[in-house]
């Protein structure tokens, strides 16, 4: 930490602040695990967006070259295009690994914004107002969480029928639980500080005391908790899909491929299984080291 | 000899930020039986002396030089040597007692754990001996609070439990650190009048570290005044408060309101406390001297001038008591 | 004319509900203020002083309307400042100013000096311009000695007095009447101290401003204040004018207090007489009957369990059955 020493009464020019954003950015970037998770997911969204480039084949062609001998003339090879060989019905492995992470992306990065919206504005009112709103708030939340969530979700999936949009309801429904409660508690901590109780005694009004005070310094906790909840939201997924309620064939994902992959794989075509196993990997390892990286960045101890 | 004898010692930080020279070149010594306070203002480096002597500084601390006690080196000893040593020789209290009592102990168990480890006794003899160090501190009703929990004493209280139990093992250095400074005034007067009466009956060296002049002033023989990681000057108590002979105890004792003066005044040192990332080439004190020169770019030396007392500074002694 | 502030029987009041306790539980209550009464007037520097859980940052807090407070608070002889709505307070709020015990952490870590400084400015002077805003910043910041190259720094760089200062230049930029001093210094080095008192007395008579300067240093509030008050578990003790609390202190509390604080001289320190209080704080949630300060009282007699002393009127006043100096032989 360096202070400003009064020799610096030279220069008139007024100098520019480090503000804790431009330190936290410092520590991540020297972070090297958190860089190495940073490369992993520019790679992997650079797969997911831009993999079907390289693709010789779309993710709904069936290679009758290969259908029903998979097991023998399947497999991963240049030859053919078919990078990551084939699936159990021919279908190009590869063009299905790009679409399944881009969906796995999508569910997990929109799973978590919808948390951060809900569960920020829903915890950060809750905190800021206290007393009873606060109680029945936070209740109604408690109540929530009590519900078996998995089953609703399968129940819905069941009766709405299988749809992008609604796993993302779902997903997002249960995801905001727990941001809104550490949102709140965070919020109660920040409430006691001085710097709010200065905005106060000086008749700052709540609306803008919450935009100017509390949610600028709840960034940093928001930002760590959203990076780690995006891989649990893919694995959420992932999960649902295993179950086979999922997304609806042709659309995949990379929990229903890993899915297709264990089950094929007794005919020793474990390529299958391989393939989206390592990208479902990648994606939560990079999605974790960010998430660690970020919150030794944003909340050093030795501070 | 000198009970605990530093040569020397410097302690450096790594930070994000670069090194941080916390202490730089400290000697000082402490004879059995005395009673050493060292004053400062945060960042002068006391605090960071007593940790480095007990080995507990934090991990990105280093140190070099050499801390004797009782003629052994005890600078970077393995750590089951410190422990030791910490639990049998050197006591220390802090300025939260919360932060070294556990908080889901009772206070006769944390107390008897330490007899029964370090002096062999039986649990029974343990907690006898534990309320007898509690009546020692004029816990009232010793015998039957030693069965509560640390949060279930008062701050006070709590400081008083802290010292019956940095005392069990009768140690030859007891090192406390800020002790009264979270307290009230009231109860501040009570625990210094309570370390001094146990000073004396027991007879341990004492290192007193804190900020508060007054505190100092009640409870040394000698002081030693520290700034920016360096020693400005030491000395005996009454001297050093009657003529300070450097210009920053003078500015200091000048800036402290006294309550006994009809009319209290409050002398400004201008200027901030160095930065110790970056501190001031030679004297720390240089840049809000009113003393100072060019020679002051260089660190002048801890050099004696009378009879006990002994001075970092340029300018002559006569100069500045005027 | 009229005082600036006139406080009658001022109480603040919490309700302490426990963990497990169920809604409709009535919640113990916790008297943290209990009738305080005083008069400050225009200019004028009152020292409020006592130990920690006396009541004297909540007394400060009551007076704003930070926490529930009842009683009466007469602004200027014009408006009871708990009678008045929330929307009509607002406007006294930049009258009325506070700065903090902790100097960093009533500081925004993600607001720049400048943008702090701002904020009161713009939410009671919507009408100025930036311009004119930027200038009356700038001009403030000068006046408590910040350099204007630091506007776009952040709180984390400055040290401990220059927050202070920042502190300070926030709560005097709308110009108010009064101002709060909750603790200003103590969390200062020694050396730094003095300079922020010297910068709070300067701007006070440059300003004109009224003070109330909450602190536990006995010492320091010799030196800033006109009167002092001293609280106990939430009472007052005795009020006074400085030299006359000072010199002759008739509340037994107050002559704990003084002969508490310890003195830079070792001979005077090695040799003054200290009246020990004996036992510890009471709670609040249960405070001694009739006087508050008794069970700890070297001169407590029956009677100061019957009645609540009262303080009476005049500059000096006592809260004291039995009040005057402490002889020697009453502490044997």
């Amino acid at each position: 930490m360096s202070l400003i020493s009064d020799d610096t009464a030279a220069a008139a020019v007024p100098q520019k602040g480090r503000s804790p954003w431009a330190d936290a950015r410092r520590r991540f970037f020297r972070n090297k695990a958190a860089m190495l998770g940073l490369a992993i997911l520019v790679f992997v969204t650079a797969f997911a967006l831009f993999g079907n480039v390289l693709a010789q084949w779309s993710n709904e062609e069936l290679d009758f070259m290969v259908m029903g001998q998979v097991a023998e003339l399947g497999g991963p090879t240049l030859s053919n295009g078919h990078y990551f060989g084939t699936d159990d019905l021919g279908r190009d492995l590869y063009a299905r690994t790009v679409q399944g992470t881009q969906i796995s992306l999508a569910v997990g990065i929109i799973g978590a914004l919808i948390a951060v919206i809900v569960g920020t504005t829903y915890g950060a009112t809750a905190g800021y107002v206290g007393g009873r709103v606060d109680t029945l708030m936070m209740r109604f939340v408690d109540i929530f969480m009590a519900v078996p969530y998995m089953f609703i979700l399968i129940l819905l999936l069941v009766m709405y029928g299988r749809s992008i949009g609604m796993l993302f309801v779902g997903v997002g429904m249960i995801s905001w639980m727990d941001m809104s409660r550490i949102v709140r508690g965070q919020t109660l901590s920040l409430k006691g500080r001085e710097f709010v109780e200065a905005a106060r005694a000086t008749g700052v009004p709540a609306p803008v005391i919450i935009a100017r005070h509390i949610i600028p310094n709840l960034l940093g906790v928001i930002a760590v908790y959203a990076t780690l909840l995006v891989p649990l939201m893919i694995l959420t997924e992932s999960f649902i899909s295993f179950l086979g309620l999922g997304v609806q064939e042709p659309l995949t994902s990379l929990g229903a491929l890993i899915s297709e992959g264990a089950d094929t794989l007794n005919y020793g075509t474990t390529w299958q299984l391989a393939f989206p196993l390592l990208f479902f990997i990648l994606t939560l390892f990079g999605f974790f080291f960010v998430g660690d990286g970020l919150r030794d960045a944003l909340d050093p101890k030795d501070r | 000899m000198a009970l605990l004898d530093i040569n020397n010692l410097s302690v450096t930080f790594d930070t994000d930020d670069g090194p941080v020279h916390a202490v730089s070149g400290l000697s000082l010594s402490v004879k059995r039986g005395e009673t050493l306070g060292i004053v400062g203002e945060s960042g002068s480096g006391k605090s960071q002396t007593a940790f480095a002597i007990l080995g507990l500084l934090a991990r990105n601390g280093r140190t070099s030089g050499s801390v004797t006690f009782d003629g052994q080196e005890i600078l970077g000893a393995p750590t089951d040597a410190l422990n030791r040593l910490r639990a049998e020789k050197i006591a220390m209290i802090f300025q939260d007692p919360m932060t070294s009592l556990n908080p889901y102990m009772r206070i006769s168990d944390q107390m008897a754990e330490v007899l029964t480890l370090h002096k062999g006794l039986s649990k029974r003899e343990a907690v006898a001996e534990s309320v007898r160090m509690l009546d020692a501190v004029r816990i009232p009703s010793a015998k039957e609070r030693v069965r509560l929990y640390p949060h279930e004493f008062s701050g006070g209280m709590r400081q008083r439990v802290m010292i019956a139990m940095s005392l069990l093992c009768q140690p030859d250095l007891l090192i406390a650190d800020e002790p009264t400074t979270a307290l009230d005034v009231t109860v501040q007067a009570q625990i210094m009048d309570l370390l001094r009466d146990l000073q004396q009956e027991f007879g341990m060296a004492t290192i007193l570290i804190t900020h508060d002049l007054g505190v100092v002033a009640g409870f040394c023989e000698r002081v030693l005044v520290m700034y920016g990681g360096q020693v400005m000057e030491e000395g005996p108590t009454v001297p050093l408060f009657a003529e300070p002979a450097h210009p920053y105890t003078r500015g200091l004792l000048a800036a402290v309101p006294r309550l006994d003066e009809e009319e209290v005044t409050m002398k400004a040192i201008p200027g901030a406390p160095p930065n110790m990332a970056n501190p001031p080439k030679g004297c720390p004190f240089r840049p809000r001297c009113a003393y100072a020169s060019e020679a002051c770019a260089t660190m002048p030396p801890l050099e004696p001038f009378a009879p006990g007392r002994a001075r970092a500074c340029h300018v002559e002694p006569g100069r500045v008591a005027a | 004319m009229s005082p600036l502030l006139s406080v009658r029987d001022l109480h603040v009041t919490f309700g302490i509900t426990r963990a497990g306790d169920m809604p409709w539980t009535k919640p113990r209550l916790l008297h943290a203020v209990n009738g305080v009464s005083f008069d400050l007037e225009p200019g004028e520097t009152l020292g409020i002083v006592g130990e920690s859980g006396c009541g004297k940052s909540t007394l400060a807090r009551g007076l704003i309307r930070m926490v529930p407070a009842t009683g009466q608070v007469m602004w200027r002889g014009e408006k009871d400042l708990l009678a008045i709505s929330a929307a009509e307070m607002k406007r006294y709020r930049s009258e009325i100013q506070m700065v903090f015990q902790d100097p960093l952490a009533s500081l925004n870590p993600r607001m720049t000096l400048g943008q702090i400084i701002a904020e009161p400015l713009k939410t009671h002077r919507p009408d100025l311009s930036a311009k004119d805003r930027a200038a009356r910043v700038a001009a403030m910041m000068e006046r408590v000695g910040l350099l204007p190259q630091m506007i776009n720094r952040y709180p984390h760089e400055f040290s401990g007095g220059q927050c202070q200062r920042i502190g300070i230049a926030r709560a005097l930029v709308v110009e108010p009447k009064l101002l709060i001093c909750d603790e200003p210094v103590s969390a200062l080095d020694v050396s730094i101290q003095a300079q922020v008192v010297d910068l709070l007395m300067e701007l006070q008579s440059e300003m004109g401003l009224a003070m109330i300067f909450i602190a536990h240093d006995l010492s320091v509030v010799k030196h800033i204040s006109d009167n002092v008050m001293v609280l106990y578990l939430g009472r007052m003790m005795e009020r006074a004018p400085k030299r006359e609390l000072y010199a002759a202190p008739q509340h037994p509390y107050t002559q704990a207090l003084l002969s508490a604080v310890p003195i830079a001289d070792p001979e005077v320190e090695r040799t003054k007489k200290i009246i020990p209080l004996t036992g510890d704080l009471p709670s609040p949630m249960a405070p001694p009957s009739g006087c508050v300060f008794r069970t700890r009282c070297p001169r407590a007699q029956a009677q100061c369990g019957q009645t609540v002393p009262e303080a009476g009127y005049g500059d000096h006043r006592t809260a004291c059955l039995y009040p005057g100096a402490i002889r020697a032989e009453e502490l044997a």
